[in-house]
């Protein structure tokens, strides 16, 4: 089997449909048209799920900014706040130091995404461009490891972590993750894919190994480059148990851990634990929502067809 | 004919094969080695053969969380497979604006699950959205426990985790519908065949290597479930700790005095087999299919 399967992201996702839209010139039946009436019922459809998935986002977001004097108990919700007011994102800052575990998430995904992106961009290339004994070896052991669900490592994870010293430190809650082996996989693919050709003349022309990479490779993968970079900064800005595990200090959390001890100690003020989780949650949004397109199209030139 | 020297492609592949070999292949032998001892979260522990496992056996919270993760998986199965599917199918065509409605469905997957737990934790509050709107319509005379009783917590978790795979799946049916033929799509519309039939007769065969893979995914994530019952039950899985998962177990005897690392290792094991069952499972049902 030569196909990558995909564990721990989605895979291709081709945003215009294989064929292209032919236009039918003659008959009377035309599968392309919708009628008005089936398309009334996908909007229908498509803004019930839509108030399925973003409905507790925005309650959560009208919860923070809803002011200490308003009930926000009552029994008919309200999602508009009457009495809107931003204080809760300043309490927050006062109750858990909020913007220092902004940077440590920030810290972490930083690493993260750095170390993926240059450990799993050169060896998927090595790896799918350049011929060496032991090649296969290699790659079966990358692919292997993506049986083993990564919980069931995490004790003795933390143990080889606590032997470099780098229990309850940042750098040791970002080292395990900074090269993923589906990300390396994901590069190998996306490298494979490049006609052979293109390196035949590069080594006519005397390139070597690192100009072939720097400049006729890498260049030809950005789109699955972004795609290993968004994932590598959602998942470690999102990751919760691993930083719960590795940090005991509380000055060193990250926003997950924080939230989780915001909503421990504080639970009487749901305003309080809203606006904490916005901040949160938004920077994620705010990333995913600007770099979307590179997740909806990029990822066709290495990840996968079923 | 090669045309770098022997060392190249090894210096490019040496970080990547350390971080697996530091990472992922010694941990996973040290997993083992450390379920022999009695290693504690600061360091120390010393071999104590097979006591470990035969603590698992008296382990009357480790009975909980299986049953709590076998519920969890079979409950997830079916939602996860098919509502995701016919959510795929309604993106799949291109109108204004779905690029925008995709995004939107996909927003639970990037939010952390401590974010989306906490979210969940309001809503489903004695006082919360669920139970005052419920109580407003005259359903329930007083607030329904979702969140201390053991049972509504753990379907409270399942639902939760159900809402935030929807988009995540969706988006591997996307990808695999692309490859389904429209031609069939369209044979059949000209045959008469309804948009039930076709889903049923023409979706549902087209895509069923990837269903088989996503079903691997669900029962393996759910047998993985953390945060969300972390959170949910206030991070101490519910009355009486009945509403632990495996992940749960081990996380809790990974710290303070009360922790023990070869303890955890030995229940990792047992999370390993866990996990490893469904999905050999579901991969031989995935061969049979295809020879057959």
């Amino acid at each position: 089997m030569s196909v990558v399967t995909n564990p721990a992201r989605p895979v291709a996702v081709p945003d215009d449909p294989g064929t292209p839209v032919r236009k039918r010139k003659r008959g009377t039946f035309s599968f392309n048209s919708m009628s008005p009436a089936e398309k009334a019922v996908r909007y229908v459809l498509l803004v019930f799920v839509l108030l399925i998935t973003i409905g507790p986002f925005l309650w959560q977001l009208s919860t923070s900014l809803k002011g200490s004097g308003e009930d926000i108990y009552t029994r008919i919700p309200r999602l508009l706040p009457s009495q809107p007011t931003l204080d809760h994102y300043g309490a927050v800052a006062d109750t858990i130091p909020v913007w220092d575990y902004m940077r440590n998430s920030l810290q972490v995904a930083v690493l993260v995404v750095g170390g993926n992106i240059i450990g799993s961009s050169l060896a998927g290339f090595a790896l799918s461009r350049l011929q060496f004994k032991g090649r296969k070896l290699v790659l079966g052991l990358f692919l292997a490891t993506l049986v083993l669900p990564g919980e069931v490592t995490i004790i003795s994870q933390y143990v080889t972590v606590r032997e470099f010293g780098l229990a309850n430190t940042l750098f040791g809650v970002a080292l395990p993750g900074m090269i993923g082996a589906l990300n390396v996989l994901l590069m190998y693919n996306a490298f494979r894919s490049l006609p052979i050709e293109v390196d035949q003349a590069a080594i006519v022309d005397g390139a070597n190994v690192w100009q072939r990479f720097r400049y006729i490779a890498l260049p030809s993968v950005r789109g699955t480059i972004s795609v290993v970079a968004i994932f590598a900064f959602i998942g470690a800005w999102d990751d919760f148990l691993w930083p719960l595990i590795v940090l005991t200090d509380p000055e060193k959390y990250t926003l997950t851990v924080g939230l989780q001890y915001l909503s421990g100690t504080f639970t009487n003020n749901p305003r309080l634990i809203a606006a904490g989780t916005m901040i949160a949650f938004i920077p994620i949004v705010i990333v995913f929502a600007t770099l979307q397109r590179f997740f909806f199209k990029g990822v066709e030139e290495g990840a996968v067809k079923g | 004919m090669r045309y770098h020297r022997w060392f190249s492609p090894w210096v490019l592949v040496v970080p990547a094969l350390a971080w697996l070999l530091v990472f992922n292949l010694w941990p996973s032998i040290n997993t083992v080695i450390l379920s022999f001892t009695n290693a504690k979260p600061i360091g120390g522990g010393t071999f104590v053969g097979l006591k470990n496992f035969e603590a698992l056996l008296h382990d009357e919270q480790l009975r909980y969380a299986l049953l709590n993760s076998v519920i969890y998986m079979i409950v997830c199965l079916p939602f996860l497979t098919i509502v995701p599917l016919a959510l795929a199918v309604l993106v799949e065509k291109k109108l204004p604006g779905i690029t925008f409605f995709r995004t939107a469905f996909y927003t639970p997957v990037v939010a952390s699950a401590v974010v989306v737990a906490l979210i969940w934790q309001w809503i489903l509050d004695d006082r919360g959205l669920v139970n005052g709107m419920a109580e407003k319509l005259g359903v329930i005379s007083g607030p329904l426990p979702f969140l201390s009783d053991q049972w509504l917590l753990l379907f409270s978790a399942i639902s939760l985790t159900i809402w935030k795979g929807l988009g995540y799946y969706m988006i591997i049916y996307l990808a695999a519908l692309g490859n389904v033929g429209r031609e069939l799509h369209e044979a059949a519309a000209v045959d008469g065949a309804s948009a039930f039939r076709r889903f049923t007769n023409i979706t549902i065969p087209g895509v069923r290597g990837t269903m088989i893979l996503i079903a691997i995914l669900i029962s393996v994530s759910a047998l993985r479930v953390f945060s969300e019952l972390f959170i949910l039950s206030g991070g101490n899985g519910g009355p009486g700790g009945r509403d632990s998962s495996v992940v749960m177990l081990i996380q809790q005897y990974s710290q303070g005095f009360e922790g023990n690392l070869g303890y955890a290792s030995a229940l990792s094991i047992v999370l390993f087999f866990v996990t490893v069952v469904p999905m050999l499972a579901l991969a031989r049902l995935n061969r049979k299919a295809a020879d057959a």
